[in-house]
């Protein structure tokens, strides 16, 4: 790690070749993963369990959603092209958002027969945001100013998301026989793809010695140690520490739910990316 | 039972409906627990529970273009929209509730009846919405309809349901604001844009006019008349289209755009807009359940709440154990 760097402006970012590309790397990965994981929340408008949920379930879509935006548009100050260019016309493997926020909410179409798993939205959520927590504390100290700043106020909205997905995990693994068994398989199928989010893929160990953020093991411990201790909590067996995930997203592998998530989030931009919209 | 005086003496009744119909002539509010006839009950029930669903069946139409919407502030804007919807629907419904929670009927009385088709929801939300301008359109135009017979409502003798409307009102504002703004920046935008545009309002048209319900040509019906004595609306189906003429045609007129409707005029003497009747007939067999979409919605409605039966039962079971 370089000791002591602190970059107080995009300006200043852009004068370091090599930390302005690290830089762009990490925030693609922050930008992706929630611009990714809101559409699929937003896929599950008007077809959660309740009405009250798809609102509460909605709102926080929103949040995740307006933070991909804030972390596109620093990518947009840094140079790397404009927001709603970067959220829209890059090709899957430009995307570095993690596997597990591009699987597919369930069978079926968000507009015809959807049969999606809310024991599968509730866990990928709920780990998800942990994780997302502990990389924003992470982030909360990152050499460049201006992701610090911005991870202090989505840390204050991540707090109630967190606090809406335990409800949800409490009720449901005590609730019946049934939402018991399928969170357990929600779990086994969120653990499959789950080592993927902390890992920073080929340009990884530059961010870390760049003092962007702290390095995979760390945070990977950080999160696990928080994972055990809630899934125990409520009464879950520990499935063990994550196996290597099969493909890295932070690497631009990306799947065929992923290419569908693409073409459908740019399906009108791309009818004419120039005109205004 | 609803009426606690059904059992008594016919006198006693009267005397209730006499006091009653006074308070609704002295412009008093009518609350939850006030004694009310069962036939004000039964015509908030049709009407706030038909409000209250078409909310939450108007998401799904713009539901659709939510992922889709061509820019980051525009998925922002579209998200927290459909939100609104839903969260309008929960206010009605629990509206609706409290009026059917002496006939022992509850929440999921009402989704019954919505999957089975006793419980009708607005014809707009039966049609298709194919491109982006119809995201727009709905936004400006339909929405501006909503607020039209909305506002008028706010006037109405049921308190609960004029507070849940006080609310709805603002936020629905803010979307006809949103859905104008993608209208303006389609109009100001290249042909094809503009095109997009001009299709969808020609779509929509029919639909919109449909949406006051049909003319009285003088013959009000006995069913208005009645919620007009309750003072549950204080104008009618034609007058309300009326206002929406008055409103948005010279704006769709401003923006270049075109009707469908070559006869359409306002009539600066008789104070009022002669235009091309829609098809009734057709109007009728909309919201019977046989319109462009109207199965696959319903559909769409029906199966994600079979799908997530499971957990509505799991929640249940939890509370059980508290109590």
């Amino acid at each position: 790690m370089v000791e002591g760097i602190r970059i107080a402006t995009a300006e200043e970012a852009k004068e370091n070749k090599q930390y302005l590309t690290s830089l762009q790397e990490l925030l693609f990965q922050l930008a992706d993963d929630d611009f990714i994981l809101a559409y699929r929340g937003s896929e599950w408008l008007g077809l959660a369990p309740h009405i009250e949920e798809d609102v509460a379930f909605s709102s926080i879509s929103q949040d995740t959603m307006g933070h991909s935006v804030m972390f596109y548009e620093m990518l947009e100050e840094l140079e790397a092209g404009r927001a709603d260019d970067l959220a829209h016309l890059r090709s899957p493997d430009a995307f570095r958002n993690a596997i597990l926020v591009e699987r597919v909410n369930g069978e079926g179409h968000y507009m015809e027969e959807p049969q999606y798993d809310w024991a599968y939205a509730i866990v990928r959520f709920y780990l998800y945001e942990l994780f997302k927590l502990v990389r924003l504390e992470s982030l909360h100290r990152s050499s460049y100013q201006p992701l610090a700043v911005i991870a202090q106020k989505m840390m204050t909205e991540l707090r109630y998301h967190l606090y809406h997905w335990q409800v949800w995990m409490e009720h449901l693994v005590n609730g019946s026989e049934e939402s018991c068994s399928k969170m357990k398989q929600a779990l086994e199928k969120v653990w499959s793809d789950v080592a993927d989010l902390y890992t920073f893929g080929p340009k990884g160990e530059e961010m870390v010695r760049f003092g962007l953020i702290e390095g995979e093991a760390l945070l990977a411990q950080r999160w696990m140690e928080k994972a055990r201790q809630a899934l125990e909590s409520y009464g879950l067996t520990w499935p063990g520490k994550p196996e290597p995930a099969q493909l890295s997203g932070r690497a631009g592998q990306h799947t065929e739910e992923m290419v569908c998530a693409v073409a459908t989030l740019s399906e009108v931009y791309r009818l004419n990316p120039a005109a205004n919209w | 039972m609803i009426n606690q005086y059904e059992k008594t003496d016919e006198k006693t009744y009267n005397e209730q409906m006499d006091a009653f119909m006074a308070r609704i002539e002295r412009g008093e509010k009518i609350e939850a627990d006030d004694w009310m006839p069962d036939d004000y009950r039964q015509q908030l029930i049709k009407l706030i529970s038909m409000h209250g669903v078409s909310e939450i069946m108007g998401a799904l139409p713009e539901k659709e273009w939510v992922p889709k919407a061509p820019s980051l502030r525009r998925k922002l804007a579209i998200m927290a929209k459909v939100q609104d919807e839903m969260g309008h629907g929960q206010l009605l419904i629990r509206v609706a509730e409290d009026l059917m929670a002496p006939l022992g009927k509850t929440r999921e009385d009402l989704l019954d009846d919505l999957f089975t088709g006793r419980l009708k929801f607005h014809n707009v939300f039966h049609m298709e919405a194919p491109t982006w301008a119809d995201a727009g359109v709905i936004g400006w135009l339909v929405d501006g309809a909503a607020i039209i017979t909305q506002t008028m409502s706010l006037d109405t003798s049921y308190a609960p349901y004029a507070r849940a409307l006080y609310r709805i009102c603002a936020e629905e504002k803010f979307h006809a604001q949103h859905g104008e703004s993608i209208v303006l920046t389609l109009a100001e935008g290249t042909p094809e844009q503009r095109d997009m545009l001009q299709d969808a309002v020609n779509r929509w048209w029919p639909a919109l006019l449909m949406f006051f319900g049909p003319p009285e040509d003088g013959a009000i019906s006995s069913n208005q008349q009645r919620n007009m004595q309750y003072k549950i609306r204080t104008q009618t189906n034609e007058e309300l289209r009326q206002a929406f003429f008055n409103k948005y045609v010279p704006r769709i007129f401003h923006l270049g755009l075109t009707l469908p409707d070559k006869t359409i005029r306002f009539d600066e003497a008789e104070g009022k807009w002669h235009y091309q009747q829609p098809d009734w007939e057709e109007f009728k067999q909309i919201v019977k359940g046989n319109g462009p979409c109207s199965k696959q919605r319903l559909q769409l409605r029906t199966m994600s709440y079979k799908e997530t039966q499971w957990v509505r039962d799991a929640l249940l079971g939890n509370q059980r154990e508290v109590v």
